[in-house]
């Protein structure tokens, strides 16, 4: 009844199947925004990346993903992360057909207390999450827990995520 | 322990039910499945310090505060017989009976391991070996997110996903839900305990103790057009789910109040609370009330005016599918 291969058979398939599904439009663009471990002081990645196009995302954010599909999202790469070994966040990278689609995701749920923040081309803060869009890209990352240093380590994963983002669309011009 | 504070708490609103054919412990079967005027019990049971200065609930506090709600749903003092008649009512014994816990929302802001293990561990007392006991979900992910880990031994309580063990062949329908279910629901298991964690959602309105059958078959993206409604009526109207899942016990330890049903720490709130009963709309009509009195204490709009009110609540309680009740007349509400 169980199958266990096919979780590693899965896991294989999306990391195969990143470079592709990662790509906004029709450009073929090798990306991956996840920092790999240590790169940003503290941090550690976690798992696999996994990757959900559109017609899938259901699997991952069942309820939400009608808003991203609405939206333009063409795909949804997520990893999970921890902080020096405590705090543990999850960052999501949403791959949309455009910048206005990205925009409607971050501005969706706003609240009065965003703290704005220099990330990408529109970037907020909260205690727990960061969030921002760059291009066609909206990335959120949210922590689990509440840490005195939470906010500020966020912000240095997020920094870290954009730069490889940014890295990505100055190779593909 | 039922103290007699609590039991005059609980005569002062109504909740003494001598007689009364709308409890699990009497009847276990739908109350509008009865004639006359049954009411549907839902307690919820709280404590203020659930939570101390964590983020994670105390597990000792969490077992009394579940032994607290348990007593006072099945009017029992003792927390094993309890359970035992839970189970025995669920004609149970020496069958399977499962979890269907929910971790869609990321372990932010999924089932407590610390509920499902504290549920587990008095079955497990009330006499249910421990394979059979059965904790699952959607996919392993949403497992992993309640802090389990797959897991067939016979010997040990097993944790297996939906998509893992299959879905039926054949489809099942209902109204406008045309799925297939999982067999863990269809054959493996003789009762369901339903453990959700209440939610706002951004197209049901609320997600808790219907919403959570989404997670037992195949295409729960096919069930989202106008609202959810509706499709969480239909899909909780055929037979099997309303035969198999006899009680809730609904994580309400903390929850988010906007932005579910993913987790948005934002928003998180701790109602520091546990509703139990067998009545699914009557839980899900007080939980919606929770929920708004909550949105309405930090300034934000209604359900109704965010364009999102759970109507599928009130489709589940009209004749053609006879879920339950949402009309707090028939509901006998003990807070405990």
């Amino acid at each position: 009844m169980l199958a266990p291969w096919k979780n590693s058979m899965r896991t294989a398939l999306v990391i195969a199947s990143l470079a592709l599904t990662m790509t906004p439009g029709c450009k073929k663009k090798d990306v991956n925004p996840f920092p790999a471990s240590g790169a940003i002081a503290g941090w550690q990645k976690t798992d696999a990346t996994r990757v959900f196009e559109a017609k899938d995302l259901w699997q991952y954010i069942d309820g939400d993903a009608e808003h991203f599909i609405q939206a333009g999202v063409v795909s949804t790469a997520t990893s999970d992360y921890t902080h020096n070994g405590q705090l543990e966040a999850v960052v999501d990278v949403h791959t949309m057909s455009g910048a206005d689609g990205a925009r409607k995701i971050l501005e969706t749920g706003l609240t009065q207390d965003a703290q704005k923040v220099q990330l990408g081309d529109e970037g907020v803060q909260y205690a727990q999450s960061v969030s921002f869009r760059k291009g066609a890209y909206v990335v959120r990352i949210v922590a689990y827990q509440a840490t005195p240093d939470g906010a500020q380590a966020l912000l240095a994963l997020a920094h870290g995520v954009e730069a490889r983002l940014q890295s990505t669309s100055r190779r593909s011009k | 322990m039922k103290s007699r504070r609590d039991f005059l708490k609980e005569a002062a609103t109504g909740a003494v039910l001598l007689g009364s054919k709308g409890a699990f412990a009497l009847t276990g079967a739908p109350p509008d499945e009865h004639e006359g005027a049954a009411k549907s019990k839902v307690v919820i049971a709280r404590d203020p310090t659930l939570h101390g200065q964590g983020t994670q609930p105390n597990e000792q506090r969490l077992i009394n505060l579940l032994d607290r709600a348990m007593a006072t749903y099945t009017r029992r003092d003792h927390p094993v017989d309890a359970w035992k008649h839970i189970v025995a009512m669920g004609q149970a014994q020496d069958k399977v009976i499962g979890l269907k816990v929910n971790g869609l929302g990321s372990k932010g802001i999924a089932t407590h391991n610390s509920l499902i293990m504290a549920v587990a561990e008095r079955l497990q007392q009330a006499g249910v070996k421990a394979g059979n006991i059965l904790v699952w979900d959607q996919n392993n992910h949403f497992l992993e997110a309640c802090g389990m880990t797959v897991n067939t031994d016979p010997s040990r309580i097993r944790c297996y996903p939906s998509d893992v063990a299959g879905f039926e062949d054949q489809e099942s329908s209902w109204g406008v839900a045309r799925i297939r279910i999982t067999k863990i629901l269809t054959r493996e298991c003789a009762m369901v305990i339903n453990l959700p964690i209440l939610k706002d959602h951004s197209m049901a309105g609320v997600t808790f103790a219907l919403k959570n059958m989404y997670g037992v078959v195949d295409r729960p993206s096919t069930l989202h057009a106008d609202n959810c409604n509706p499709a969480v009526a239909d899909l909780n109207a055929i037979p099997v789910f309303r035969e198999k899942i006899r009680l809730t016990i609904g994580d309400a330890m903390s929850s988010v109040y906007e932005g579910g049903p993913g987790f948005h720490p934002e928003h998180l709130w701790y109602p520091n609370a546990l509703i139990v009963g067998e009545d699914r709309v009557a839980i899900d009509h007080t939980a919606w009330g929770l929920l708004e009195k909550q949105r309405a204490a930090v300034g934000m709009p209604t359900l109704e005016a965010a364009g999102r009110p759970p109507r599928y609540i009130a489709t589940a309680a009209d004749p053609a599918h006879k879920l339950g009740t949402n009309d707090p007349k028939r509901i006998t509400l003990v807070q405990v």
